[in-house]
């Protein structure tokens, strides 16, 4: 394990303070909680008191440093001035006639308190190194092609258009589009999926991911502040600035928390011996025992196991989430995923692949690849994946010039001018409203109607594939308690109905406009219990709105969308819907151990308070409730670092 | 406008609060969140102010946790 250099020196005072401390109590001896110690060598009180002082120094000078900064600066209850106060209570107690000198346990207080620093400093540094390894998507250089040679430099130097060159076992330094070789790219990195994904000419391919066996020729699409990369590492670094409601409760709670003890402990060491004192007399007055009450009460008042847990568990489940290609913006996202009540799915592209094919095509008068030519022809502008899979199968290039005035109606269809006729492509609500004489279609999937000059001319039937984990998603959703499962859709209610039968979900809206998306989930936030949460998936390509609608928004298949990124809170960097119930088991999870954390550093807590108060005990000895402090603390520590640790289910 | 700065050696967790609360007191200052595990100060405040701001939240940064800095690019 690398240690920082602070972390070696605090290392090397805890070892030699220890020693001496040990050396001292072999040589002088004396009494303490652990009993009476006859020494080898007898010292007068005062050179053995020296001789303790020395290890006390070496463990403890920064903190009785900063906490006579602190003391100027008016921090007065930070946790070096408690141990301050404390361990030079215990020294003190040796001054009061009736008490001998307690050294060897101000030194170990002093100590343990470094030994639970050091720890603490240790697991913060490796939790976010959990986080920095993430940035080893970041690539270094990237070798682009400049006058017929191949340069290397740094990513953010090449420009949109420039060709690069990615060599096997190098990453991909900028979002791109292959124009000459062939390989597989390990995604793992970015998606959490281990089986490699094949690229040849004509794919795009997305930085981050690593080029396993072929040299790729990649023509870059986007400069590197705008490529994929850069855009996750933003996201996760950013992610610790939304904090959650958990966050802010424990920070409120060390607020009052300390400040509440350390008057308490203050009551404590002088009101009852003055109240005993009064009553039977000075001199039977039992100081001593109340100032180490008195003491066990300060050094129980820090609340750093809580301060330091709550966050690390969230950023433990942040990191966790997104080794498996979930990126969660934020701590209170994290947290409201865990309530999730209904989740609401986008069909086309999420649910489904979105990957559509012409199936059928049923002219009226005019021959079937007349209709196609019109269909798509008149989409040739369009990137809707409909559009796109009638290109597709019109398997010709469009010409364009035959093209004139192209408008798009949304939650309808397009209107062109073609060849000098007015050609309307879209859904039956589009027929209707320019009163072409349509008719229905039995066959599955999506029917896109074509008119021209408002004269019907026939359909032809475009349909989508399922995902095949969309089923296990839904089921796994249902297992984990959400009460609802929804499926919105611009489709037809015959399809909708046939896909979410299929599926499982609960509930299918079909025919929706993406404004009746928005409406429908408004609808659905309405229904909702107080504090459950409504959570929107989608593709985030054309339900931005949507997504940010919802209580959160999830965005899928975010590699290469920056619009997705943008307007979702939590984003899948792959596409699958399986993830969703993943994000929401993580997010259960870590809230699991940040309440576990809770309940446990404070009932420990408020134990060794009472404790210390109870008079029939008899004092509780310093290093019990120093034991108990940095215990709680390293325990909470180990804790919250399984939150980063998610475990594959 | 909104500004990010990074730190270094913020090593407790009440401090990045106490930091926080302190940021945020500063006058010009209209958002401020420090972010421990990230190790990232976020602060929002008009842009011809900042001048004024950045030392002051050296000073507040400074006063809670001596050995832990800001840095300013």
């Amino acid at each position: 394990m690398k240690l920082k250099k602070s972390q070696k020196r605090v290392l090397v005072r805890i070892i030699v303070a220890a020693a001496l401390l040990l050396l001292c109590h072999i040589l002088i001896g004396g009494h303490s909680h652990f009993g009476e110690n006859h020494g080898h060598v007898h010292l007068p009180d005062w050179a053995a008191a020296l001789c303790y002082l020395v290890p006390y120094f070496i463990i403890g000078y920064d903190i009785l440093w900063k906490a006579v900064r602190g003391i100027f600066h008016g921090q007065l209850f930070d946790e070096n001035f408690l141990m301050a106060v404390a361990t030079v209570g215990v020294l003190s107690i040796g001054l009061f006639p009736d008490q001998e000198p307690e050294y060897l346990e101000a030194v170990m207080v002093m100590l343990l308190y470094q030994t639970g620093e050091l720890f603490q400093s240790i697991a913060v540094g490796k939790s976010r190194n959990a986080i920095a390894s993430l940035m080893e998507i970041c690539p270094d250089t990237a070798n682009v092609e400049r006058d017929g040679k191949v340069e290397e430099v740094f990513p953010d130097e090449v420009a949109v258009d420039d060709i690069i060159v990615v060599k096997p076992g190098e990453k991909v330094p900028l979002d791109g589009t292959v124009i000459e070789g062939a390989s597989s790219l390990n995604t793992v990195a970015l998606t959490g999926e281990s089986n490699p994904r094949d690229v040849s000419v004509g794919d795009g391919v997305i930085s981050g991911c690593i080029n396993m066996n072929g040299v790729l020729r990649v023509r870059v699409e986007k400069e590197f502040g705008e490529s994929t990369v850069s855009k996750i590492l933003e996201l996760v670094e950013t992610s610790g600035d939304k904090k959650s409601k958990s966050e802010a409760y424990i920070t409120r709670f060390a607020r009052w928390y300390t400040p509440i003890v350390v008057c308490s402990a203050a009551a404590l060491a002088i009101l009852p011996p003055v109240i005993m004192g009064l009553i039977g007399g000075f001199e039977s007055a039992p100081w001593s025992e109340w100032i180490l009450r008195a003491i066990n009460f300060l050094i129980i008042s820090c609340p750093c196991a809580l301060v330091i847990s709550v966050p690390m568990s969230f950023f433990g489940g942040i990191g966790g989430a997104s080794r498996h290609g979930i990126l969660i913006k934020g701590s209170n996202y994290l947290e409201a995923l865990a309530k999730a009540e209904t989740v609401v799915f986008d069909k086309t592209g999420t649910l489904t692949k979105g990957n559509f094919k012409v199936t059928a095509i049923h002219p009226e008068k005019i021959d079937e690849q007349a209709l196609l030519d019109l269909a798509a022809t008149a989409e040739s502008y369009s990137d809707h994946p409909i559009s796109r899979s009638l290109k597709q199968a019109y398997a010709k290039e469009v010409d364009n010039s035959r093209v004139g005035e192209v408008r798009e109606i949304a939650g309808h269809g397009i209107k062109a001018m073609i060849d000098g006729k007015q050609v309307c492509v879209g859904n039956r609500k589009f027929m209707r409203s320019i009163g072409a004489q349509w008719h229905e279609c039995d066959a599955v999937g999506t029917v896109v109607h074509v008119a021209v000059d408002g004269e019907y001319e026939g359909h032809i039937i475009v349909s989508d594939e399922i995902k095949p984990d969309a089923e296990k998603g839904i089921a796994q959703l249902r297992k984990l308690g959400v009460k609802k499962t929804v499926m919105l859709t611009g489709d037809a209610s015959a399809t909708g109905r046939a896909i979410g039968e299929r599926l499982g979900v609960d509930e299918v809206h079909s025919e929706l406009l993406p404004e009746g998306k928005v409406k429908k989930l408004e609808e659905l936030i309405a229904q909702k219990s107080p504090k459950g949460q409504v959570v929107y998936v989608g593709d985030g390509i054309n339900d931005a709105p949507v997504l940010a609608r919802g209580d959160i928004g999830i965005a899928m298949g975010a590699l290469g969308s920056d619009a997705a990124i943008e307007a979702a809170d939590v984003v899948l960097m792959d596409d699958k819907p399986s993830k969703v119930a993943t994000a929401i088991r993580i997010s259960r999870r870590t809230l699991s151990i940040v309440r576990q954390n809770i309940v446990f550093a404070i009932g420990v807590k408020v134990i060794v308070l009472v404790l210390s108060l109870l008079p029939f005990i008899g004092t509780l000895p310093p290093i019990v409730a120093i034991f108990a402090d940095v215990g709680v603390m390293i325990l909470a520590v180990l804790n919250a670092m399984r939150a980063l640790y998610v475990p594959k289910k | 406008m909104k500004k990010v700065f990074k730190m270094e050696d913020l090593d407790c967790a009440h401090c990045a609060a106490k930091m926080e609360e302190g940021i945020k007191k500063i006058e010009g200052v209209t958002y401020a969140s420090v972010s421990f595990m990230a190790q990232r100060l976020t602060v929002e405040a008009d842009e011809d102010k900042f001048e004024e701001i950045i030392p002051q939240i050296i000073k507040v940064v400074k006063k809670v946790d001596s050995d832990c800095k800001v840095i300013i690019k």
